[in-house]
Order: C-alpha cells, then structure tokens, then sequence
C-alpha cells in the first residue's frame, strides 16, 4: 500500500503513526454517552411538541396578532449569526495565511455546517403553513427579502459543506486505508467518501485550487446571509428595526458569537480528547485577541445602533428605547450588553483573561448573551406599532414565549449539537493529514531534510 | 370549535355542496340551537325531499332548509384582475363617529372573524395630550404602495387593478412578514383552526370573501367587501354604521357615499382637510380621514358610556 504522505522516513514515520492514532475519530465514552443521550432526548421532546404545533397551529406559542414573531425568529437569527464562523476560521483566516488556525478549521466548518441546517428548519417551524414551503420556490417572487434569504442560505449551505467535505478527503483516505477495528459500514463509509482519493500531487493540486475558490466565494455569501437576515427587519416601518445599521450591526455581532461558539467547541474538544498538543494555550491567547477585536466591533455598531436614536428621542422610537433602557425588558437588555458584550472585552484584554478555563466561561456568556441580544432585537419592536394597541386583549400586550416554545427551540439548539457531536464522533476534528504536512514542513525546515521516496506507514 | 360533531354534520354538509338549497343546521347552528340529532323530531313536520351527492333521495324537515347567500363565485385567478375600470377608495368622517360600533359588529359578522380577529378596530386616538381624544374607525387601508405587498415571498397578497389589496390564502405560507411590513397594524392570523366556519354563505373560496373560508396558518384582513360591491351594494361597514361615518365610492367616478349622501371625492376631501394615515411612511392609503372637528358628539370613553346605559336602562 502506498503512502498518503510524501515524507516518509524513518523519523516522520513514527510521528506520522502518533499523530494519526491520537487525531483519528474514538469511540463515545461513557460520559459521551450521556451527552448524547441527553441530547436525543430534548430533541426528542422538541419534535413532540413540533407535532403539537403541526395539529393545533401557531395557538400553542405565546405569539398573537401584535407579537407576531418570537423567539423561533430570534432563534433563526442566532443559528445564521452563529454559522457565520465558518467563513470567518475557514476563510477569512485562511486567506490571510493565518497558519495557527489549522487545527480549528474543521471545527468552525462542523459549527457552520450543523446552524446553518437548523437555522433552515427554524424558519420552516415559525411557518404557519410549512406544508406549502414549496410555494416559496413555485411562486417565488423576487422583490421580498424571504426569497432573497432562501437563496443565499442555500447557497452558504452548499458552499459550506463543500468546504467541510473537501478538505476531509485526505483523512477519509487515511481512515479507509489505517482504520482497521472499526464495523464494516463505518469502513464503508469512509470509502465511499474518500471517492478513491489517492492524496497524488495532481488531486492535491485540484483539492487546494477548489479550496480557494470556495473560501473566497463563501465570503460575500456569508456576508449575505447575515445582511439579508437583517434587512428582514430593516425593510419595515417598525421603530428598532428601521434602521440602516442593521446589516453591518448583524455582521459583527454574528462574528463575535461564532468565535465564542469555536472557542467554548475548542475548550471541550481539548478537555474531552486531551489534545493539549494540538490545540495550544497559544491558540487560546489569539482566539481571545481575536474574539476582543470582534467584539469591540460590535461594541462599536451597539454604539451607533441605540445611542443616536435615543440622543433624539423621536417619539415613535422613544416607546421602544424607554421599554428597553428602563421598561420591563431593562434588566435582560441590560444584563445582554454588560455580562455579554462589556465584561467578556474587559476580562480578554487582559493576558490572564485569555486562559483556557477563563475564556470559556467568557465565550459561554458570549454565547448565552447573543441568543437574548437576538430575542431583545425581535421581540421589544413588536410591542410598540404605530397605531394604539390598547384594545387588544391584556394576554396579546406582553408575549410571553410558552412551554411548547421553549421546548420546540431547546430541540433545534440540542439537534445543532447533537450533529456537532456526531460529526466529531465519526471524523477527524483536527485534520490529520494537515496537520501531518505542516509539521513535516516545519521540521524540514529546521532540519534541510527532502526525503523522496514513498513507503508505508504500519 | 367542536369538531367532534364534524362527522355526523358531513352527511348534511354534503346538502350545502348541492349549491340550490341549504341546510341550516352546521356544526355551530346545532349547538346554538341544542338541538343535536333530535333536530327532526322537533321541525315543523313538513319534509321535503332532496338530492345528496351520492344520488340518493333524501328527506330533511323544511325547517332547517335556508336560502343560499347570493354571492358570485369569483375564483382566486380571476379576483386577482379587480373590478374593470373601478379605483375603491373610503372616507372616513372622524367628527361623526361615536364609537357606536355597529361597523364592528357588521363586520365580525359578516367576514365570521369570530373572538380573536378584528378586521376592523375603533381606536381611540390622541394627538397630544392637551387636544381631545377621537374615536377613528381603522381597517386595511389598501395601498397604493402597499408595504405588505412588496415583502410577501409568493405573491399571495397581491394589489388589484381597482385599488384592493386581497389575500389568496390558498397560497399564503403564514411567514408574516406582511404583518410586520405593515405600519397600521391592520393584518391578523389565524393562529389556530378558525372559530367560525359557514360553508353556506359562499360556494367557493375566493380572495374576495375574506374570512368566509378561513384557513388555519395564513393572514386576513379586511377586504373592502367587493362581494358587496359585485352586488351593487356597499360594505358591511358602511350600511351598518347609524352617523354616516364611512364614505364608500370611485376615485374615477369622483363620488362617495355613506348610503344617504353622495358626495364629490375631490370636493369633500378639499374643503374638510382630508388627509391619510401617516402620510409620511409613503404608502398611500386609499382611505381618506376628515379630521375630528366640529364634532356631532362629546367624546366618551368606553367607561362613561356603559355608565351611560346603566343610568338608561
């Protein structure tokens, strides 16, 4: 059998061998089990209640005629901010020859691949009628927003797994050739996928060409999606929404989560699999300058988005900035903006802050403010319209997300982990033969060393 | 409502199809009535022999026979073309209105939008706090620039030549963002299975008889009753309110008329300072408001006037 790696001395052999064994996909342990378990089952209560939804109609969420969309919308939005990561690691990084990202590439796609597919099926669940889904491509109509989305979402989702699928195939090889203990339809496949990859400098060639093409297509999608998401309320009347910050707003605000969302992956992937080796408190140290950078972005758009409407005060908007400054949604707004956006940038521009166990409390309360930031961008606007809504029934003026809600959205956040963790569970998270080469690179350049010959690895 | 009693209704149901004559007793009516599968027993004694759609003769009593609602059936490809050479446009007359709410409750009748849908809202309105609240009559203003129209994914809202906007809610996927595109709040949702549902009044759905075949999942709204119009008659609202507030008519005619007065469009909207709802939003209402002066009566809240009545009665 013949190698899948051009160096293959003696010396990188036995390295070869280590770094294969240790990056190659395990079994679930008992703890893997139960984060699985546990998963299947709020899927599984979420799927329940979906079922409900599908018979009874919307009536079973807290949304009526004036709060007409909830945290399904909210829940959308973070999805499609939170896939975002995936062009930020695997191309922006990429493209600008960051060779430190290496190892969270795979990660940030598994993290895109896994939200942008759920952010689709959200969109589909807050439908009144998800039976005629269809009409969107049969009557498609191409001045609104909707279909805007559901091209360009396509569109990043095909990209997207295209950048996840193509960079695997030397490890799929890998695993055809050198996985040996494993049940015959794994074996299979991984040869299926592997599609009679031979790791030859011309498909190498190819591979990294359609790479590239592929990361600097994915950016402008990326960039699209998250805009057109915006413009989904930035296209209203509504005071909050109807504002031209919106897209840049989303953008910044989508790239500091998914970098948070990497970080925490990255902190439990380490802990669970103890790849201290691969991924390094340097990693650490420049996720963290990299998520501060992020977020004093977003910080900055925060700035343009709530501080020059409520230096105006223009009456329409001033029902909508009161409610949220110093109303019934204060606290949450305010608990959103310090705990998830001011407190997580003052503890990382610290050397002390951008520590493992620190910075994944700190991307966790990143991640946990983000998905309310969403809820307090839908959900406040609704309760403010232009017309008086003061004959509504007292049940319509305040929503209050139901049961059925919490638990049809807790599903989709445990099915986006749950194919997280089962595309861990079957493929390399840190790409092995990447890996492999850089090191192989690395120390042929220390040490002038071009073996020529092909052999065996085992 | 109570679907059990769905399937036993099916056989009379089937009646309705027939499209001649109409059996009263729905779903609803047999509850209303309490009277159930005993209903016959109780009628009037006189039979009268039918054709149900499987060819069999059937005798129902001809007490729970009813005429059919004379309404043309305008399907949703042709109600999307309007009335030739007609612009719909409402005045609405602020210094008339007293909240009477007759307009209201003509049309929760007629368009079936049972408890929860209000295709029209009698909101009480203040400009600022020293000026006196109004009572303003509100539903679907039909823009010329329709917002809603613009965002709706697969043309499922649609403006017509005539100046209506419509809903076909065979088509509409109930992502409600015509909802949020709309500044005056004027769209509703069934959220769940429709209250009312009376298959008598039309013999098929059209975007033309809102809330008559109402669908669970899609959005309603007002739809300036252009069954009425097809008839030769006004909207509910209109023949229903006591004062006259509304003003029904042809922008290409120039007339308006709120049943006893027809008056020039351009005429009236010029000497009583008509004017649209925010205006400076750009959609361009087709429903016009004369401002709040010179009222014919004091505004009451709604407190003082059930005072009123108590003191009445």
């Amino acid at each position: 059998m013949e190698s899948l790696f051009s160096h293959s001395d003696t010396q990188h052999e036995s390295r070869h061998v280590q770094v294969t064994r240790e990056l190659m996909p395990r079994k679930f342990s008992s703890y893997g089990k139960i984060w699985v378990t546990t998963l299947i089952f709020i899927t599984a209560v979420g799927l329940y209640f979906y079922i409900q939804q599908i018979r009874n109609g919307l009536i079973i969420t807290g949304l009526r005629d004036y709060t007409i969309w909830g945290i399904y919308i909210a829940n959308f939005v973070f999805f499609v901010a939170i896939s975002l990561v995936g062009s930020l690691v695997s191309a922006i990084l990429k493209l600008s020859n960051v060779k430190w990202a290496t190892p969270l590439t795979r990660i940030s796609e598994i993290i895109a691949v896994a939200s942008i597919m759920l952010a689709g099926l959200v969109i589909i669940i807050d439908m009144g009628r998800p039976d005629r889904f269809l009409n969107v491509i049969i009557h498609a109509r191409i001045q609104s927003p909707i279909t805007w989305d559901v091209m360009v979402i396509t569109t990043y989702l095909f990209i997207s797994v295209l950048l996840l699928y193509l960079p695997l195939l030397p490890d799929l090889a890998l695993m055809r050739d050198q996985f040996k203990n494993i049940p015959k339809w794994q074996r299979k496949m991984y040869a299926i996928m592997a599609n009679n990859w031979k790791n030859t400098p011309g498909q190498k060639k190819i591979l990294n060409k359609a790479v590239k093409i592929l990361s600097v297509l994915i950016i402008p999608v990326a960039f699209g999606i998250h805009t057109v998401t915006s413009w989904l309320f930035a296209s209203t009347f509504r005071s909050g929404w109807d504002s031209t910050n919106f897209g840049p707003y989303f953008i910044s605000g989508a790239f500091m989560v998914g970098a948070a969302a990497v970080i925490a992956s990255m902190y439990i992937i380490r802990k669970y699999y103890r790849y201290e080796n691969y991924i390094t408190l340097d990693h650490f140290d420049k996720m963290g300058r990299l998520l501060v950078l992020l977020s004093l972005v977003y910080l900055y758009f925060n700035v343009n988005e709530y501080f020059i409407p409520a230096y105006k005060m223009k009456g329409s908007e001033s029902a909508h900035l009161n409610e949220l400054f110093t109303g019934i949604y204060a606290p949450l707004f305010w608990s959103v903006q310090i705990g998830g956006m001011l407190i997580p940038i003052a503890i990382l521009l610290f050397n002390k802050g951008r520590r493992p166990t620190t910075m994944f409390i700190v991307s966790i309360m990143v991640i946990v403010g983000a998905w309310f930031k969403r809820f307090l961008i839908v959900i406040p606007t609704l309760n403010h319209p232009f017309f008086p809504k003061d004959q509504a029934p007292e049940a319509w003026s305040h929503y209050n997300p139901t049961l059925a809600e919490w638990c049809i959205t807790a599903g989709t956040l445990a099915g986006a982990l749950l194919i997280v963790t089962l595309l861990i569970r079957f493929f390399p998270v840190i790409p092995v033969v990447e890996t492999i080469e850089e090191e192989d690179e690395h120390t042929d350049e220390e040490i002038l060393m071009h073996p020529t010959i092909n052999k065996q690895i085992s | 409502m109570e679907n059990n009693n769905s399937k036993e209704d099916n056989a009379r149901r089937d009646f309705l199809k027939l499209g001649t004559l109409a059996v009263a007793a729905t779903a609803c009516g047999s509850i209303m009535c309490g009277c159930g599968k005993n209903e016959a027993a109780e009628g009037s004694g006189k039979k009268v022999k039918l054709l149900s759609p499987d060819g069999e003769i059937v005798e129902v009593d001809e007490k729970h026979l009813r005429e059919p609602a004379d309404i043309p059936c305008v399907d949703s490809k042709e109600a999307r073309h309007g009335i030739p050479n007609r612009k719909f446009v409402m005045v609405v007359d602020l210094a008339r209105c007293k909240n009477a709410r007759k307009c209201k409750e003509a049309c929760d009748k007629n368009h079936h939008t049972g408890h929860q849908k209000e295709y029209l809202k009698v909101l009480k309105m203040q400009d600022n706090p020293v000026s006196s609240p109004y009572w303003q009559p509100t539903m679907c203003f039909h823009c010329d620039d329709p917002p809603c129209v613009k965002v709706c994914p697969v043309d499922a809202t649609f403006k017509r030549d005539d100046g209506l906007v419509l809903i076909d809610n065979d088509r509409c996927i109930g992502c409600r963002f015509c909802m949020a595109a709309c500044p005056y709040s004027q769209r509703v949702f069934n959220w769940g299975e429709p209250e009312t549902w009376d298959e008598t009044v039309s013999t098929c759905n059209s975007p033309e008889v809102g809330g008559v075949h109402a669908k669970k999942g899609t959005v309603e709204k007002c739809d300036f009753c252009p069954d009425q119009v097809r008839k030769d008659e006004m909207p509910h609202c209109v023949t229903a309110c006591p004062n006259g507030v509304f003003y029904f008519g042809d922008e290409n005619e120039d007339a308006v008329s709120n049943g006893e007065d027809t008056v020039k469009l351009s005429e009236m909207l010029a000497t009583r300072a008509g004017y649209r709802a925010l205006e400076e939003l750009g959609t361009k209402p087709r429903v016009y408001y004369l401002p709040p002066v010179n009222r014919l009566f004091p505004f009451k809240d709604m407190e003082e006037e059930k005072q009123d009545d108590k003191s009445v009665n």
